[in-house]
């Protein structure tokens, strides 16, 4: 779904029917003519002071550091519960908790350690593709294709109607594609196919701050540490990660390098950098202050988009969820990919290190979910 | 008029363009460095990147004892 920026491509006729009309448009259209040129060579500007600073290759720079061994990692424990493809997940902060969503529908929270299922929600809609964990783990949040994000209060007693205490607290003109709360329980942060985020008041429903200047949907988001302050990543369709300040509404920064939808974005754990994954099949890292792209992961025989993707607790690695069932492991610093693990029977759809990195989690449209250490 | 709105439009772009062009950027020999500080830094408590051992790691295999 992309909507086309009139903007930069406006044509305006002239009918001068009237004579001050015809120099009216004359003036308009020199205005915008100095604008265009302004922006363009703004543009390029930017292009020149990030050029100026690129010195060296990350992994030039890491090239003294030891080598990574081999690793093994399997499949752990395997989650099975979804009717249809699992699209979402997230861990609660007690790192044994897991809520997931899926194409059929349902919202399942299960404890990772032993399998089970302790809460089921139903959804009114079906592809709910965004859901997340509160800080307090008291609540999950979930939204999709009804183009909102509601929280349900997670009770203790399995068999109250989850239901019933379901409160709306996001609206978007089109579907859900992520949310996350932010610090606390009382604010959640959404993207949305109709190519902007927002913040919300959970309590009132109340819309804090909205977020504009993607040119198509915005597919994912990632909240930066609390240590670093008040920003977020969003990654969309048309190419583009933002980085915005969450009070003033100000997108901050931009970088547009990968050649296709990015479908997720993920703070390096220090807050300097983040990596994206997109549908051109690379990973590719970005430090906030080097202002530009400083690596891309790789190789030749891995054609499938990236649908997820996130770092173990160091920053060293990095995990991709691949549409071609896999994951691939890669050493962020050198840039080589370390491992690639095989299980899931159909894409990998979403991905995310559990926080005490101790493993990770993946969901796949094979409708299961799956935990590995 | 549609001319106007475009204008409105442009100037916004400009002006996010001149923040953006503004802000104050570090060598990427520099960021590259902390990058590497961070990881080296963290390595021994990153349970992925070290391999636990299984005692210590909730999701792996226990060893099964027994009583007698």
């Amino acid at each position: 779904i992309l909507f086309i920026f009139e903007q930069y491509f406006c044509h305006i006729v002239l009918s001068p029917l009237i004579p001050e009309m015809a120099t009216q448009e004359v003036q308009l259209n020199e205005t915008l003519a100095h604008l265009k040129s302004e922006s363009e060579s703004l543009k390029s500007k930017l292009e020149e002071e990030r050029a100026k600073l690129h010195d060296v290759e990350l992994h030039q720079v890491a090239e003294k550091v030891e080598g990574l061994g081999q690793f093994v990692m399997k499949t752990r424990r395997t989650l099975k519960g979804h009717g249809n493809k699992v699209l979402c997940m997230d861990w609660c902060k007690d790192k044994r908790r897991i809520v997931s969503s899926s194409q059929d529908g349902k919202v399942i929270v299960w404890d990772a350690f032993t399998t089970n299922k302790e809460h089921a929600v139903t959804m009114p809609c079906t592809w709910v593709m965004a859901c997340a964990y509160a800080p307090s783990g008291c609540a999950v949040a979930c939204g999709g294709l009804d183009n909102k994000c509601s929280v349900y209060p997670l009770s203790l007693d399995k068999n109250e109607n989850l239901a019933a205490k379901k409160k709306s607290v996001a609206m978007h003109t089109n579907y859900l594609s992520a949310c996350s709360f932010t610090n606390s329980d009382m604010q959640i942060l959404t993207s949305s196919g109709d190519g902007t985020c927002a913040l919300w008041d959970v309590e009132s429903g109340q819309l804090l701050q909205s977020f504009h200047g993607h040119a198509a949907d915005v597919l994912c988001l990632d909240l930066a540490p609390s240590e670093t302050g008040n920003t977020f990543v969003s990654g969309g369709c048309d190419k583009k990660a933002n980085v915005w300040d969450m009070r003033s509404g100000q997108c901050i920064q931009s970088f547009e390098t990968h050649e296709s939808d990015i479908n997720s974005v993920r703070y390096y754990p220090s807050g300097d950098a983040f990596a994206s994954g997109s549908d051109d099949a690379t990973c590719r890292l970005y430090d906030l202050r080097a202002d530009r792209e400083v690596a891309i992961y790789s190789k030749e025989s891995i054609i499938f988009g990236v649908s997820s993707v996130d770092f173990s607790l160091s920053g060293r690695l990095l995990f991709g969820g691949y549409n071609d069932y896999t994951i691939n492991v890669w050493d962020v610093l050198k840039g080589t990919r370390v491992s690639i693990l095989f299980g899931h029977e159909n894409r990998v759809s979403t991905l995310r290190v559990s926080p005490d990195g101790t493993a990770f989690s993946t969901g796949s449209w094979d409708h299961t979910l799956r935990i590995w250490a | 008029m549609s001319g106007s709105s475009n204008i409105v439009a442009m100037k916004k772009v400009v002006l996010q363009l001149r923040l953006e062009a503004g802000i104050n950027r570090v060598k990427v020999s520099q960021a590259a460095a902390d990058l590497q500080q961070f990881c080296l830094q963290h390595a021994q408590h990153d349970p992925l990147l070290t391999g636990m051992s299984t005692s210590n790691n909730p999701f792996r295999p226990q060893k099964v004892c027994s009583f007698l």
